[in-house]
């Protein structure tokens, strides 16, 4: 069964394709890694899986639903999460207010419990935009997970964190793993590879190559374009 | 929860103290509180956009003055008691602040402030060009024989003291209640980050259109309570200047504070009296604060005491 | 044909005043609500100037138009320095901040112009009848009716206004000056690291706009009167005009001075001037809402 499903996307910027007539399908319960070099396009693609930037052409299905037309908020009420590359969180609120406006509830044990997840359950008065840069990204995180998405999408959720957290985050993810979806956009290859049940490669607006961690490995176009220019 | 009770204590601990205040004043400044305490009603209003929702309208007279006029021209002309007119005031802010949101809100910051005081300016000169209803600039006065509540007259000051209070203080438990409640703290949500809050799944245009009908309907409120207490209804309220009142009044008080409308009102009405008995260029004193606030003082008074001493004011 | 000539008149200086609140949207991104104020700042000094410089009323108004929109320019800088500077350019700050300037200016007048309107002598005003063809006893023949005139210094503001928007124009598209504003317009980042004083520019452009509306101001003043709350109109119509024109478009701001000025005299031959305001304000609204870009200027990036 697949959750979600992309037909033809494309977004075109100006005269460029940022993204050309992707046909993409994600598994229920699969963490999916999408990599490729800078400006290939992956933003794009989540950006207009999630609502947040239009598709100029094709589809984009949500659980046997055609959701291309919807907005992004009804997206999000249909089952999706989506955590910002760029952090986007309450700075001036603090972190109880964050989470209770990802929950929907102001119920202290639950936002409690989703704090807790990240580890900053003991941080919960504080006001967010005062936490460390990567605390910050565990509160975007929590925030996503709060949010009890079917799918998660992730983008770039481990850029400015230190070892010990990557580490937490991994744990994390697994803990999800089968309830949850989770569409995980990622440049840290160690943490793709630890993770991802399936990657895909994209460049220029194009999937390059698809794959288990161990083909895409493998796999010499990919090297050619991405990895081996680390 | 102690965040909870002290902030009920502090509403209902002011509810209280302005019931006393009421017996303890002299006449002279219990019809001046009255009219604080109308004019305060107004800037809650204005605070639910501009504080708390972050959407800041230059035409807000336009929902008071729809109160206003739809309250007293039912008075004055339609011959209804105070109850029902109160009422067709209220409907009349009410559907004025529903359209102007469905068409301004399609624009954002500088726009939004521009088109929505177009709006208003056009709601001044159509009060202006009806004169024949209005009496435009002169405005009418309300016959004090109608200005009754089964049987308590309005024009007595101590009764219209305590209604101006009943007012202020349903506005004032109502938003206050609102923002402790997820609908307020999505509203907050509106303000500090729109695009997070959408992609939390939330119709951003939905809670924004919502806090403008609470917004201009709460302004309308303050308008037909005006007309009803005072009896005095004209074009002065929905001209330019009085949109840019509450806009300072709530820069001054504080922003996004429960407390803050009606310490501004206060502060603003006394500063303006007092600089009234010297010069006719009281205006100038409204002009000087607004620089100083600018540069000086972006979250107002009651903004500064919770920066500095009380972070859990509401 | 007269209807056409008054309102040639009300355009050209509203078309100087819209430029200068044009021309700071377009550079600056900040609308500067006291705008109005400037141009009552200009017919007042004009007023000052006029009366206390004694012989023929021409030196009086050439003085006044020197020294007006120096005066008003000044001020401008000043409140650019003080204010603006200080809340960073941000765009909200600034309305509230300009909407404080409004009042401390206009109060201000109040205090030491007063609250009368007076009138400043025309430097010259000759009365030029205009001619009219019209089938008479001995067939077509001139004659010269008493209602279409007009006078000679009215002639005089139109020359006026077309010769500073030219010179304008010029400054725009062929001095370094008009370079360096043209570049911070576009990105002020670049125009940063490019060297540009973009802090310079922003007090030179402010000061640039204010002065354009005592400009306006001086030019109008033989025909209206100056007074305290004379800012109120100018400021409205100059935003129809900057809104309807694509804000910061130089070309459509002149274009929708025309048009509007021009039709102000011509409909309120068949509406009330308040239903024709009422109108104007209603279609500024909704050009904002429906095509931000304004109907003659391009999309904005």
């Amino acid at each position: 069964m697949m959750l979600l499903e992309t037909k033809g996307l494309t977004r075109i910027y100006g005269g460029l394709r940022a993204v050309d007539t992707v046909d993409y399908t994600l598994a229920k319960g699969e963490i999916h890694a999408l990599i490729g070099p800078n400006g290939a396009g992956k933003s794009t693609f989540v950006g207009m899986v999630s609502g947040r930037i239009p598709a100029s052409e094709g589809e984009v299905w949500f659980d046997g639903e055609n959701v291309t037309a919807l907005p992004a908020h009804a997206r999000i009420q249909r089952g999706m999460a989506y955590t910002f590359q760029i952090t986007a969180i309450y700075a001036r609120l603090s972190l109880f207010d964050n989470v209770a406006l990802a929950l929907g509830q102001r119920d202290k044990a639950k936002v409690r419990a989703a704090l807790d997840r990240v580890g900053l359950a003991n941080r919960m008065e504080q006001i967010a935009g005062d936490l460390a840069y990567g605390h910050q990204r565990l509160l975007e995180i929590a925030m996503g997970v709060a949010q009890t998405p079917r799918l998660l999408i992730l983008d770039e959720p481990t850029q400015g964190l230190a070892e010990s957290e990557i580490e937490e985050f991994n744990t994390l993810i697994r803990e999800l793993a089968g309830d949850t979806t989770i569409l995980l956009i990622e440049h840290n290859m160690s943490v793709v590879m630890a993770l991802a049940d399936e990657i895909t490669v994209l460049e220029t607006g194009k999937i390059l190559a698809r794959g288990t961690p161990a083909e895409i490995h493998a796999n010499a176009d990919v090297q050619n374009a991405y990895l081996g220019t680390g | 929860m102690s965040l909870d009770t002290r902030s009920v204590t502090l509403h209902l601990g002011l509810i209280a103290a302005l019931i006393v205040l009421g017996f303890v004043l002299p006449t002279y400044h219990q019809g001046n509180l009255a009219r604080i305490l109308v004019l305060a009603t107004y800037a809650v209003g204005y605070n639910v956009l501009f504080g708390y929702t972050g959407l800041l309208s230059l035409g807000h007279a336009m929902f008071f003055a729809a109160g206003m006029y739809g309250c007293g021209l039912a008075m004055h002309l339609g011959g209804v008691t105070v109850i029902p007119a109160l009422v067709i005031g209220l409907i009349c802010a009410a559907a004025l602040s529903a359209v102007v949101a469905l068409l301004a809100l399609r624009t954002i910051g500088v726009a939004f402030m521009i088109v929505t005081l177009m709006f208003a300016q056009s709601v001044y000169l159509t009060a202006l060009y009806l004169g024949e209803w209005t009496g435009g600039d002169e405005g009418f006065v309300i016959a004090q024989a109608s200005r009754q509540i089964a049987g308590y007259a309005l024009t007595d000051p101590l009764t219209r003291y305590y209604a101006a209070l009943s007012l202020f203080a349903i506005a004032l438990l109502i938003t206050a209640r609102m923002m402790q409640m997820s609908f307020g703290r999505v509203l907050i949500g509106v303000r500090e980050n729109e695009e997070r809050t959408r992609m939390l799944g939330y119709d951003v245009f939905r809670h924004k259109l919502a806090a403008v009908v609470i917004s201009g309907t709460i302004a309308g409120a303050a308008g037909a309570g005006y007309a009803v207490l005072f009896g005095y209804v004209g074009a002065t309220f929905a001209s330019v200047q009085y949109s840019i009142f509450p806009l300072l009044w709530v820069l001054l008080g504080g922003m996004g504070t429960t407390i803050g409308p009606l310490v501004g009102v206060a502060f603003m009405f006394y500063l303006i009296d007092y600089a009234s008995g010297i010069t006719n260029a009281y205006m100038l004193i409204a002009g000087a604060v607004l620089v100083l606030l600018t540069l000086f003082a972006r979250a107002g008074i009651v903004g500064e005491i919770r920066n500095r001493w009380a972070p859990w004011l509401p | 044909m007269l209807a056409i000539l008054e309102g040639a008149v009300g355009a050209s200086v509203l078309a100087l005043t819209a430029l200068g609140l044009s021309l700071v949207f377009g550079v600056m991104r900040v609308v500067n609500v006291a705008h109005g104020e400037f141009f009552m700042l200009g017919a007042v000094v004009a007023w000052f100037v006029s009366t206390s410089i004694a012989g023929h009323p021409a030196i009086g108004f050439l003085a006044a138009l020197a020294i007006a929109p120096l005066i008003a320019g000044a001020v401008a800088v000043l409140v650019d320095r003080l204010i603006l500077k200080n809340v960073a350019y941000d765009p909200e700050a600034t309305i509230v901040g300009t909407i404080g300037v409004l009042y401390i200016l206009q109060q201000s007048a109040l205090m030491i112009y007063g609250p009368e309107a007076r009138p400043v002598e025309p430097p010259f005003s000759h009365r030029i009848a205009l001619p009219w063809l019209e089938w008479g006893e001995n067939g077509l023949a001139f004659f010269y009716p008493w209602g279409l005139s007009i006078t000679s210094y009215k002639l005089f503001v139109i020359a006026a206004a077309i010769s500073i928007l030219l010179a304008f124009w010029l400054i725009l598209s062929r001095t370094r000056l008009g370079l360096i504003m043209r570049a911070t317009q576009m990105d002020r980042e670049t125009a940063l690291a490019f060297g540009i004083p973009v802090q310079r520019v922003y007090s030179i452009v402010f000061g640039l706009g204010a002065a354009l509306a005592a400009l306006a101001a001086v030019l109008i003043v033989p025909i209206q009167q100056a007074h305290y709350l004379m800012g109120h109109d100018p400021l409205l119509l100059s935003f129809i005009v900057v809104i309807i024109g694509g804000l910061g478009s130089v070309r459509g701001t002149i274009f929708a001075a025309l048009l509007i000025g021009m039709s102000d005299g011509v409909i309120s031959v068949f509406l009330s001037p308040t239903l024709s305001k009422i109108l104007a304000t209603l279609l500024v609204a909704l050009v904002l809402v429906f095509r931000p870009q304004g109907l003659y200027g391009k999309k904005m990036a």
